[in-house]
């Protein structure tokens, strides 16, 4: 008998543990099915700790999508902290679900959203603990299928010795697919085994099986071809794209959890894909096209999900939310709505226009404005060309101090440090930048009570971009650049006392380069690490820099590559990159283009208001932009 | 000049309720700020119509009583709530029952009866029961004979400034021994004093004392809580609001 609850073998644990709310389930609009009602069973597992993944829109997006069908069930799973996990181990309890308290192992098929590379540890660890082998040869057809989505899926090869699956593009109709496939193949007695069942998985479209393709490499450690074994999986693996948002009203019942968490707010997607052209960002280039959902259809997301959860805020969730076609309006009417109610809207905002203020003012019509963020990435015009995220320094200043003046305390600036082509003079920008924020806040709001906080981050390029070519600064240049940027807002106290500078050490963010642009050979690197303690490597106290780079040291010295090789080296225009079998839609020319033109600091417009420039994304993948204004309006609401 | 909110302050408050309610089952593992974010929220499905304060960032009026620990079960946690539209208590008990989740039960709501002083003040005692699975009451009756015995016993209890040595025995008024079913049963009485002495660190005391080890981890229930009286009784600290109420309702009815 599978399916049974561990719960009373689990409970004398969590007396002896903190937080032990997280593994309890019984969320509002959380639910177990009866095991035995359906054919299919999934766990979704979020790598990281419960307040970091319950909040998470994909996760809940496919757990109500599995949960609607009648013939599968859909539990959700987190990473365990090491307390627990002692405990667990020493005690005979194995991975579970915090739904139903079921074995994880008990499961047909465990599907792990990765956000980040820093979660693969943690996927070993439940895997392990799970009772799962961590090497995906030596599964069998008693275990379930592993497979891995979210965006770090769009290059799965450093974990392509422990997943079965990677699945690329948006979940929601390929959850279904796979459901379809498992159900058969155990409906007409599991034939084949499992290389059958991942054989078949492997022609859905989205689903791409690793050890179906096989890499070969060549004398300079480059990759020489990547092959498939099998003729009847195809020779490049396509990612899904779900057209028409409106159609898909996911999660209509969002998750609330009694424990604290990351994000104490229910959010609407607003719209998905971006075609800004930011070159960082792999959101961005992964997710194309725009798809908005509409006005209307996003009025009665924001009613049912108050209505199912009680949060007292909501988050108007996407890319970059000020773009959707009608935000304006949108902005304007549903705080009409909700005027009056304690209710309050947010807008993640990221791009640096006076727009954002007039929006960002609506939304706080009758609240408190504490704070306001904007995105610039990068510290000097020039830089901001690179990047392709143009903003003057001139709108830059005037946009800030337009929120200090329409009563905003305190404003966020995010920044990235390390960019291709970036000197130091790029990141002492930024202390310039944030004195003349500073000078012309207190004159613009007559008072010396604001604050500009400046937080950055250590760029790490990714695949499926213009930058996925580019060296990766060092930890070491990362570092020297936060210092001396530190020291020069330091340097007139009168104003750097209003200046927050938030920053992280540069050495993650070559462990997070090393595993978004490795290959195959990186697996090893990975078990290693975990093997050796590794686990929630997203957790400052948890992560070992030298325990990284010991074992990329002595792991990829066989291959003749090493940590240098995978980070710092810049790439030539045609090597093979693990991914390239990988189909994200975008033409690997036009992405070549782009980095050309980023080195010539040569900008691109954005699709939506100007001509095509031919990423191919459309084309490709039968796709196309869907945007508004459609001319619809939300009625006020007779009961709220 | 700071920014103040536009239009009338809010409703004030024209009715207060007092509330007991249990933890059960799974939700004994959640921690007093776990219970009042699902409070809050459950207040808002509910569409109880909560007063706020005013200002910015207006929070609704509830004032939480002394939480049971996490960990701990209770068939007596109490909240008081100010509302800005009259109510009535057993539909607002109903209401509320229905949209917390079915760990959290609800049973009782009454109205504070107008000069029957805080609530507060008529809380300085909790009733606990503390299942020991795995240990016979012919360890623990010695045991706690030999507690009760000591004039001090000293424990260290985890705080958050690190360990703290605190005397677990002055606070218990009352605690004696039983068995159910094979499982002995720790009943006591005790203070709600500061720094505060919680089950945990009574069977820490048991531990030191007679060298008490349950072999699981044992379950304690918060009963009752109240204000000891003279007799040793623990009295029910929503009586005096009840027996406002039943006078007004007599009134009533005489008219």
């Amino acid at each position: 008998m599978t399916g049974e609850s561990l719960y009373p073998v689990l409970e004398p644990l969590l007396a002896q543990i903190q937080k032990p709310i997280q593994y309890v389930g019984g969320e509002l609009n959380s639910q177990v099915k009866p095991w035995e009602d359906v054919a299919v069973h999934w766990a979704l597992m979020y790598p990281d700790a419960y307040e970091v993944g319950l909040p998470n829109q994909g996760l809940m997006i496919l757990y109500e999508v599995l949960n609607e069908r009648p013939d599968a069930l859909a539990e959700r799973t987190y990473a365990v902290w090491p307390d627990l996990a002692a405990l667990m181990r020493e005690n005979a309890v194995p991975q579970f679900t915090v739904d139903g308290h079921r074995a994880v192992r008990d499961f047909d098929v465990l599907g792990v959203s990765f956000a980040t590379e820093l979660g693969y540890t943690n996927l070993l660890e439940a895997l392990d603990l799970a009772g799962i082998p961590i090497l995906a040869e030596d599964r069998d057809e008693t275990h379930p299928v592993v497979l891995a989505g979210g965006h770090a899926a769009f290059n799965p090869e450093p974990v392509s010795d422990f997943v079965d699956c990677a699945v690329l593009g948006d979940g929601e109709q390929v959850v279904g697919d796979i459901t379809d496939v498992v159900k058969a193949w155990k409906a007409q007695g599991r034939p084949g085994g499992r290389v059958e069942l991942l054989a078949r998985l492997a022609r859905v479209e989205g689903v791409y099986v690793p050890r179906f393709y096989a890499v070969s490499y060549g004398p300079d450690g480059a990759i020489a071809a990547v092959t498939r074994t099998r003729d009847d999986v195809p020779v490049r693996v396509s990612k899904r794209t779900v057209m028409d948002l409106d159609e898909w009203p996911y999660p209509k019942t969002p998750l609330v959890p009694l424990a604290e968490s990351v994000h104490e707010r229910m959010s609407v997607e607003i719209f998905r894909g971006c075609t800004r052209g930011c070159r960082f960002c792999q959101a961005g280039m992964i997710t194309r096209p725009v798809r908005e959902r509409t006005i209307t259809g996003i009025g009665s997301m924001v009613e049912q999900g108050l209505k199912a959860t009680g949060y007292e805020e909501v988050g108007l969730l996407s890319l970059s939310s000020a773009d959707h076609s009608e935000i304006g309006q949108l902005a304007k009417e549903l705080a009409d709505r909700y005027e009056g109610t304690n209710t309050s809207l947010s807008l993640p905002s990221t791009r640096v226009d006076a727009f954002n203020v007039t929006l960002a003012n609506e939304l706080s019509r009758n609240g408190r404005r504490s704070g306001l963020t904007f995105a610039p990435e990068g510290g000097s015009e020039r830089i901001r060309r690179v990047i392709n995220k143009t903003v003057s320094k001139e709108d830059l200043v005037r946009t800030v101090t337009t929120a200090y003046a329409n009563g905003w305390r305190q404003v966020k600036l995010y920044f990235m440090c390390g960019l291709p082509t970036e000197t130091d003079e790029d990141v002492l920008e930024i202390a310039d930048l944030a004195v003349e924020v500073i000078k012309a806040g207190r004159e613009a709001s007559g008072s010396k009570d604001i604050r500009c906080t400046v937080s950055i981050g250590g760029f790490v390029p990714k695949p499926h971009t213009p930058f996925q070519w580019a060296g990766q600064a060092s930890a070491d240049t990362i570092d020297h650049r936060l210092r001396v940027l530190r020291q020069k807002i330091n340097e007139d106290r009168r104003i750097g006392r209003s200046i927050g500078l938030r920053y992280h050490d540069g050495k993650p963010g070559v462990i997070e380069g090393l595993l978004s642009r490795g290959d195959r050979r990186v697996g090893r690197v990975i078990e290693r690490v975990w093997r050796e303690g590794g686990k929630f490597d997203g957790w400052s106290e948890h992560f070992s820099f030298d325990r990284w780079t010991t074992a990329a040291a002595e792991e990829l010295a066989p291959f003749g590559v090493d940590l240098d090789w995978f980070t710092t080296r810049e790439r030539t225009e045609h090597e093979v990159l693990p991914w390239d079998h990988l189909d994200s839609g975008l033409d690997k020319e036009f992405l070549w283009d782009d980095w050309q033109d980023a080195l010539s600091e040569e900008e691109v417009a954005d699709c939506r208001w100007t001509p095509c420039y031919d990423c191919g994304v459309c084309p490709t993948m039968g796709t196309e932009i869907q945007i508004g204004p459609t001319g619809r309006s939300l009625l006020p609401l007779t009961v709220v | 000049m700071a920014r103040q909110p536009d239009g009338p302050p809010p409703p004030p408050t024209v009715q207060k309720l007092r509330i007991r309610y249990a933890k059960r089952g799974r939700l004994r593992f959640a921690s007093h700020r776990d219970l009042a974010r699902t409070l809050e929220r459950a207040l808002r499905r509910a569409q109880v119509p909560m007063a706020f304060s005013a200002g910015f960032s207006p929070h609704p009026k509830i004032s939480y009583l002394g939480a049971a620990p996490t960990g701990a079960a209770s068939e007596a946690e109490y909240v008081e709530i100010g509302v800005a539209e009259r109510c009535d208590p057993e539909a607002l008990r109903l209401a509320l029952d229905a949209a917390l989740p079915p760990d959290v039960a609800v049973l009782e709501v009454v109205e504070a009866g107008e000069g029957t002083g805080s609530l507060a003040d008529r809380i300085d005692t909790s009733v606990w029961r503390v299942e020991l699975p795995g240990v016979v009451l012919a360890d623990l009756a010695p045991a706690v004979e030999k507690f009760l015995a000591s004039d001090a016993v000293t424990v260290a209890k985890r705080t958050k400034n690190g360990l703290k040595d605190v005397d677990a025995r002055a606070a218990v008024v009352g605690a004696s021994a039983a068995e159910e079913a094979g499982c002995a049963i720790l009943h006591m009485v005790v203070r709600q004093v500061t720094p505060a002495v919680r089950p945990d660190d009574v069977l820490a005391a048991l531990a030191a004392v007679a060298d008490l080890r349950p072999p699981l981890p044992p379950r304690a229930v918060r009963e009752a809580q109240g204000r000891l009286d003279d007799t040793g009784t623990v009295a029910d600290p929503l009586g005096p609001d009840r027996a406002v109420r039943t006078r007004c309702q007599g009134e009533h009815a005489a008219v």
